[in-house]
């Protein structure tokens, strides 16, 4: 992209540049109108349109730390199976109201997040996958053998959600699901495009583009990890609960290994570091997925391995990256 | 001692072995306010691992290290660049995908901790923003501040090394051959902009040009073997016979 600025640049260009490093594109606010599309196009798909919001935010999460920090994770639905497990089990408790039911969760997952953190900054590399794997195994293993609590391999049925503000009942056709779990996205997307945006995202970018030069000027950046782990896991846990709240059912495979390695797939498939390459890679997995699992129930798996090598081979900053390098393309020409 | 003033940073027979070789051997310095010290020797002296044990890359096997009259031996990097002892690096170690203006910016954030908040855009700290930048006009980088470091020209990013350093404020910096790989006619110009570096900041630095060395340094420090062999004015250095023998021996004129 055209970055050159000329020479007899002074302190007032320095500041505007940062600042419009940071502007809405036209792009963004057609793309985020365009998801409302489903209500209107694509009703009998709002069920998947509410799968994919929850997936794009759990991507988004995982998009905050691998993304940005360079923290890769192959266990982040540890985070996304507590808080929906948290969510459901206030329900059973008794308390089926969603906001709060999503702020215990996301607390939660938080919490774990905070306290697995310590562990986290101090690994790099392999090391760090299998602790990541090690103790998403860990958390799935112990989930299933407490089934008396979260009901084992048979799941838990969840208690219907109460209306959203005592008002918006939760719809068989899928529109107040659709509509609450996109608002979510939405607001978790505007507060992680502020914080990537801030010196606190600067901080993180720094970590990821030479963690030796950190210290050196000056810099604690094992605090910074630990910060952007804990809203990370918090931010899963808000995703998992939204599942256990828009479907009603809670299932051990809420903690998989499989979701784990899903979430990094949609991320690589739609671009890192970016925020809306969670998204676009969460639309492309599970709109695949579902057009493939009706073509091919079994094999469906094997068209999403072509198309991430193809990506990977031939999109190495996935397929949002790709598509900023061609308009950026013809912007040059 | 010619020099009366406070000292600064003060090393006491700091040690290091790396398995049988002794890389660093009982190394006393002290360094004075506003000093311009150059630390020289042949390749594999030890210089930059004695940089790394004063700025706590390497922890030492014995000894200790003072800032200021604080023994800072057990801190970490971070908290000794905190403290005003700041270093930058023979090979670059950069951010290549960020501008140096974000760098910069980061470094100056990173200093007045702020650089945990993340509830607001980064254009609210005008004033950071302001500092950076004008720490990289009054090194010359003003013209390539928006641009990806990657992308700069290689004496470029040698002046990115020293501005990263100066955003952190240091009382003390310890340049590890600012000019390497730089050519010789640029690099007399990158000593101007060290030579320009406030007066209160102590400035140690490695080089092997002789003649630099001699232009720019007021005292000289000569590391053979991981020991001090000679710390003295450039005039008593040019003509000391051992130092002619360990160092100027190679065919060097002075
Ligand atoms: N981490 C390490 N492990 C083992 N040996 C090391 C390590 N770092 C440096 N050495 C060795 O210690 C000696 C001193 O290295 P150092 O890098 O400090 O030398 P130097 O004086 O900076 O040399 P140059 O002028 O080439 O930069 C060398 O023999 C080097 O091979
Ligand atoms: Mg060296």
């Amino acid at each position: 992209m055209n970055q050159a600025m000329s020479a007899n640049a002074n302190v007032d260009t320095a500041r505007q540049w940062l600042k419009r490093q940071s502007r809405w594109s036209p792009f963004e606010i057609v793309f985020w109108l365009a998801l409302l599309l489903p209500f209107f196009l694509f009703p009998t798909y709002l069920p998947l349109a509410s799968q994919i919001a929850i997936a794009a935010l759990f991507a988004l999460s995982v998009d905050l730390i691998l993304g940005y920090a360079g923290i890769i994770t192959l266990g982040h639905a540890m985070f996304f199976g507590l808080g929906a497990y948290a969510a459901a089990l206030l329900a059973k408790a008794g308390w089926s109201e969603p906001l709060t039911g999503l702020l215990f969760a996301g607390v939660f997952a938080g919490l774990i997040g905070f306290i697995t953190s310590f562990m986290i900054v101090r690994v790099q590399h392999l090391a760090l996958l299998m602790i990541t794997l090690g103790l998403g195994v860990l958390t799935l293993e112990l989930a299933n053998a407490m089934s008396w609590l979260t009901g084992g391999t048979d799941g838990l049925r969840v208690p219907r959600t109460w209306p959203i503000f005592n008002y918006f009942r939760f719809d068989l056709w899928g529109y107040t699901s659709y509509g609450y779990t996109l608002a979510v996205l939405f607001i978790c997307f505007l507060l992680s495009r502020l914080l990537v945006n801030s010196s606190f995202g600067l901080a993180l970018r720094g970590i990821r583009e030479n963690v030796k030069r950190m210290p050196a000027i000056g810099s604690d950046h094992h605090r910074h990890l630990q910060k952007i782990y804990t809203i990370s896991a918090a931010m899963a846990g808000l995703a998992g609960a939204l599942l256990a709240q828009t479907t009603s059912t809670v299932a051990l495979d809420v903690l998989s290994f499989t979701r784990s390695a899903d979430v990094i797939v949609m991320l690589v498939l739609g671009g890192t570091g970016r925020l809306y390459g969670a998204i676009v890679g969460a639309i492309i997995f599970l709109v695949a997925r579902d057009q493939l699992a009706g073509i091919n129930p079994q094999y469906w798996y094997f068209w999403i391995g072509l198309l991430l090598m193809v990506v990977v081979l031939f999109m190495p900053k996935g397929i949002l990256g790709f598509l900023s390098r061609l308009a950026g393309r013809r912007d040059n020409d | 001692m010619t020099d009366q003033k406070e000292i600064v940073l003060r090393t006491d027979s700091l040690s290091k072995k790396f398995g049988a070789l002794q890389v660093t051997n009982a190394v006393r310095l002290a360094l004075p306010r506003g000093c311009r010290y150059a630390l020289i020797g042949p390749n594999g002296a030890g210089k930059t691992t004695l940089i790394n044990l004063i700025t706590g890359q390497l922890k030492p096997d014995s000894g200790s290290i003072f800032l200021g009259g604080d023994d800072i031996t057990g801190k970490s990097v971070s908290a000794r660049v905190r403290a005003g002892l700041t270093r930058t690096f023979q090979i670059n170690t950069l951010f290549p995908d960020l501008t140096p203006l974000e760098a910069v910016t980061l470094a100056v954030c990173e200093r007045e901790g702020k650089a945990g908040q993340f509830w607001q855009p980064l254009s609210a700290h005008g004033a950071a923003i302001d500092e950076a930048f004008e720490t990289l006009k009054s090194i010359g980088l003003a013209a390539a501040a928006t641009r990806p470091t990657r992308t700069l020209p290689y004496g470029q990013q040698r002046l990115l090394e020293i501005a990263l350093a100066l955003a952190t404020k240091p009382r003390v910096l310890l340049l590890d051959e600012p000019a390497a790989g730089v050519p010789k006619d640029e690099s007399a110009a990158l000593f101007e902009v060290i030579a320009a570096l406030p007066s209160d900041i102590s400035v140690l630095f490695i080089e092997h040009d002789m003649d630099i060395v001699f232009k720019f340094a007021s005292r000289i420090i000569v590391l053979v073997a991981g020991g001090v062999l000679l710390e003295a004015d450039p005039e008593e250095v040019r003509t000391d016979q051992r130092v002619r023998e360990v160092y100027l021996g190679k065919g060097h004129h002075v």
